[in-house]
C-alpha cells in the first residue's frame, strides 16, 4: 500500500538560497535554522551558501563553516535519491541489528555511510530513532519502518534501488 | 451513532503500520457502509502490541492487536457486533500491564487526540496552570520544592531549586529552555509524550516561566524526531489559537510564548550547556561550569533548563498538590518515573512506575525476558552512557541513590536488554567509540581519551598483551570519569568499566593452546 516515495529538491540558485536566508535571518541564534532550511530546500548546503549565511548573521565565514561541520546532519553534496539509514544504536544492536545491517551493506554494495555508484541509495547509519521497542528500526526517506527483520530488510533495500 | 475508533499516530506505531491501518480502517468502513470516527492518538506504551487499535464501547475502549492491514476486516467486524476476535485484549484500562501501572505523567498519552486542545482540556489539562496561576510564584516554588522533583533528564537535580534560583536572578531577560534532545539509545518517553501529550509539556515550560519571570520558551527537539516536531508545532499553535501563549494567558496578567528548535544530529548537544550552544546557533561546544545556565545561560540569561519528563511532570504537581506525588517513590526519589524497556525484551515499552521497583521485576516479570526466548546476560540502564548489569544486580531498586551505589545511573529511565549472544567487548567498545565519534572535542580526556579506548579495546580483542592493556583501559576510563569536562567523556567509563567488572569472562585471553604433556 506504500507508495513509493521520492523526495525532490531544487537544484541551487544564489537567489533562492538568499531568500531563504533572508526569510530566518532575523531569529535569534539562526544559523542552524537556516542552514536546515537551505538543506530541506536543494538537498544539500552549497558551499557558496556558506559565506551568504555568514554575511547575513555578521559571523566570519569560519564560524558557519564550523557549524556545518560539526553536525552529523548536513550535508555538503547531495545524497543519493534515496535515503535509508539504519538505527545502530544499543536498543537495535540487541535486537539483531548488526546482522541486518551487514546484510543492507551487503546487498547494495557498500558500507555505511557510504552512496551506490549510480547515486540511487545512501546508506547511513543513524543513532536512535526512539524506536527502541519495536527494534531493529530503520527510516527510508523520513519513513519510519521498525521490527526490521531478513525480509522487511531486503524489501527495503529493493524499495529504495527502484 | 459513529463507532469512535482509536489508532495511535505515535511514531512506533506508524513504524509498524498504523498509518496503512488507518487508511484501510476508513476504506473497509466506507465499503460497508459503517459510520466510524477515526481518532488519532498518541501511543499507550504497549509497544510489542502496536498498532494497537481501540474502539469506544459502554464499558470502555476495547482494545485490539497488534492489528496487520490484513485484519482490518475482521476486527472491524468484531468491533461492530462486540464479537469475539483473536487480537481481542479485553478493556484497555483494564490490560494488567498498563493497571499495575502508576500514570501521572502518561495518564492522557494514548487516550487523547494531541492534536486536540479541547481534548486536552477535557481529561483534566490545564487545570494546573490555572492553579499556579492563582497561586502565584512563591508558592509554585514551595510545590514543586516539596514534591520532590529531580530533573528526569538524567542528572537528579532537584528542579525546586533550580527554578529558584532563576527566580531570584535579576535580569532583563530570562529563558525556559526544554530539552527534548532524547538521544540515548533504549529511551523514548520525550517522544512519546511529545506526540501523544504535547500540551502537557507546553503547560509544565508555561507553569516554570511564570514561576521565574521568563516570558520565552524554546523547546530543542533532535532531528531523528520528525513527529515530534510536528506534534508540538502543532500544539504550540492550537495553545497560541486558544489564548495558552502569547499575551496575558488564559486571561492572567502573565505572558508566556515558545517555539521549537530542531536539532541536527549531534548526541552532545544532550548535554545543557552544549544545547545553549546549539541554540544559540553555535557548534555544540560544552560549556565550563560555573557559571550555571541559572544565572549564564541562553544568550548569557538566566535560563531554567529541563527534560522533557521533568516540565511534563509539573502539571499534576500543581493539580493534585505536592504532596500527592511525592507520596510516591522511595528515599530522595520521589514520584514516578517513566521507565522504558527497550531492546531484546518481550513486552517492550513504556511503563511509569512509583521509584523502587527492581531492576528483576522490569526486565523479568514485566518485560516478560527476551523475545529472542534465550536468557537475560546484560542490561544496559540509562543509555550510551549506562552501566551493564548483569542479572547478579536485579536486585537494585530504581533509585537514583540505588543505581549509583552499584557503579550504575538510571539516566533518563531506558533499560536495554541483551540475551546471552551479547559479546560484552563489543559493547565496551561500541561505547568508546560512540564517545569518540560525539565528542564536542573541547576538553582531551573526552576527545583523546575515546580514541585511545577504541584502540586499547580493539588490542584486547586481538588478544595482544590482554592484562596489561586491560589495566591501561581501566585507568584511561579513571582519568575520563574524573578529568571531564562533562557527562559524555565523564560517563562513558561505566559502560565500560561495568562490562569488565561483571562480565570479565568476556575479556580473558584466549586460552594458550595445551602443549602436549611428556
Amino acid at each position: 500500500m506504500t507508495a513509493v516515495y521520492e523526495p525532490c529538491y531544487d537544484s541551487w540558485e544564489e537567489t533562492r538560497g538568499a531568500e531563504i536566508i533572508a526569510e530566518h535571518a532575523g531569529q535569534e541564534g539562526a544559523t542552524l535554522v537556516i542552514l536546515h532550511a537551505l538543506q530541506e530546500a536543494f538537498g544539500y548546503v552549497p558551499e557558496a551558501a556558506i559565506p551568504m549565511v555568514a554575511q547575513a548573521l555578521n559571523l566570519s565565514r569560519a564560524e558557519v563553516h564550523g557549524v556545518f561541520t560539526f553536525y552529523h546532519d548536513f550535508r555538503h553534496k547531495p545524497a543519493g535519491r534515496h535515503v535509508l539509514k539504519l538505527c545502530r544504536a544499543e536498543a537495535c544492536q540487541a535486537a539483531g541489528g548488526d546482522a541486518l545491517a551487514a546484510r543492507a551493506e551487503a546487498k547494495l554494495g557498500v558500507s555505511l555511510g557510504n552512496t551506490t555508484a549510480d547515486d540511487r541509495v545512501t546508506l547511513e547509519p543513524i543513532y536512535c530513532l526512539g524506536l527502541c521497542a519495536t527494534a531493529p528500526s530503520a527510516m527510508l526517506d523520513g519513513r519510519l519502518i521498525g521490527r526490521l527483520d531478513e525480509k522487511r530488510i531486503d524489501a527495503l533495500v529493493a524499495e529504495a534501488r527502484r | 451513532m459513529n463507532m469512535k475508533i482509536f489508532i495511535p499516530r505515535d511514531a512506533a506505531a506508524v513504524a509498524v503500520g498504523a498509518d496503512d491501518i488507518a487508511v484501510a480502517f476508513e476504506q473497509v468502513a466506507a465499503k460497508r457502509g459503517l459510520p466510524v470516527e477515526i481518532i488519532r492518538t498518541g501511543s499507550r506504551g504497549l509497544c510489542w502490541l502496536e498498532p494497537m487499535i481501540e474502539v469506544a464501547t459502554p464499558k470502555g475502549r476495547a482494545a485490539f492487536g497488534p492489528v496487520g492491514t490484513e485484519d482490518v476486516n475482521s476486527v472491524l467486524e468484531a468491533m461492530a457486533s462486540n464479537g469475539p476476535h483473536a487480537l481481542r485484549l479485553g478493556i484497555a484500562d483494564e490490560i494488567p500491564w498498563l493497571k499495575r501501572q502508576t500514570r501521572l505523567t502518561f495518564a492522557r498519552c494514548g487516550v487523547i487526540d494531541p492534536r486536540s486542545l479541547d481534548d486536552y482540556r477535557a481529561h483534566g489539562g490545564y487545570k494546573g496552570l490555572e492553579r499556579a496561576v492563582s497561586l502565584g510564584p512563591d508558592a509554585i516554588l514551595n510545590e514543586v520544592t516539596a514534591s520532590g522533583l529531580r530533573g528526569r533528564g538524567g542528572a537528579g537535580f532537584p528542579t525546586g531549586i533550580k527554578w529558584k534560583t532563576v527566580a531570584q536572578a535579576k535580569a532583563d531577560r530570562k529563558f525556559i529552555v526544554c530539552n527534548a534532545d532524547e538521544g540515548d539509545s533504549g529511551t523514548f518517553a520525550d517522544r512519546m509524550i511529545m506526540e501523544g501529550d504535547p500540551f502537557l509539556v507546553i503547560e509544565g515550560m508555561t507553569t516554570s516561566g511564570i514561576t521565574v519571570g521568563a516570558t520565552k520558551g524554546y523547546i530543542y527537539i533532535r532531528s531523528e524526531y520528525p513527529h515530534a516536531v510536528e506534534a508540538m508545532k502543532a500544539a504550540i499553535s492550537a495553545a497560541r489559537r486558544g489564548g495558552y501563549l502569547g499575551d496575558k494567558i488564559g486571561g492572567s496578567t502573565y505572558s508566556f510564548d515558545m517555539e521549537v528548535r530542531v536539532g541536527a544530529g549531534a548526541y552532545v548537544c544532550g548535554e545543557e550547556t552544549s544545547l545553549l550552544e546549539s541554540l544559540e546557533g553555535r557548534r555544540g561546544l560544552v560549556r565550563a561550569k560555573p557559571p550555571l545556565p541559572a544565572h549564564h545561560g541562553l544568550f548569557g540569561k538566566p535560563t531554567v533548563i529541563n527534560n522533557v519528563l521533568s516540565f511534563a511532570a509539573i502539571p499534576f504537581i500543581l493539580t493534585e498538590g505536592a504532596k500527592a506525588y511525592a507520596d510516591f517513590g522511595m528515599g530522595r526519589s520521589r514520584g514516578t518515573m517513566p521507565i522504558q524497556l527497550a531492546g531484546n525484551i518481550r513486552q517492550g515499552g513504556l511503563f511509569e512506575t512509583a521509584f523502587g521497583v527492581t531492576l528483576g521485576e522490569l526486565v523479568d516479570d514485566i518485560g516478560g525476558g527476551t523475545f529472542t526466548g534465550r536468557p537475560v546476560r546484560a542490561v544496559q540502564v540509562g543509555g550510551p552512557l549506562g552501566a551493564y548489569f548483569p542479572r547478579a544486580l536485579f536486585d537494585t531498586p530504581f533509585d537514583y541513590e540505588a543505581f549509583a551505589a552499584r557503579d550504575g545511573l538510571i539516566g533518563h529511565g531506558g533499560i536495554v536488554v541483551f540475551d546471552d549472544s551479547v559479546d560484552m567487548r563489543k559493547q565496551a567498545r561500541f561505547a568508546m567509540e560512540f564517545c569518540a565519534v560525539e565528542s564536542c572535542g573541547k576538553c582531551t580526556p573526552c576527545r583523546i581519551g575515546s580514541t585511545r579506548g577504541v584502540e586499547t579495546i580493539e588490542k584486547i580483542i586481538r588478544g595482544e598483551r590482554v592484562t596489561e592493556n586491560l589495566a591501561l583501559v581501566e585507568d584511561l576510563c579513571n582519568t575520563m570519569k574524573f578529568g571531564s569536562l562533562c557527562a559524555l567523556g565523564g560517563f562513558t567509563p561505566y559502560p565500560v568499566l561495568s562490562a569488565l567488572k561483571h562480565f570479565r569472562e568476556d575479556f580473558a585471553p584466549a586460552p594458550t593452546t595445551l602443549q602436549a604433556a611428556e
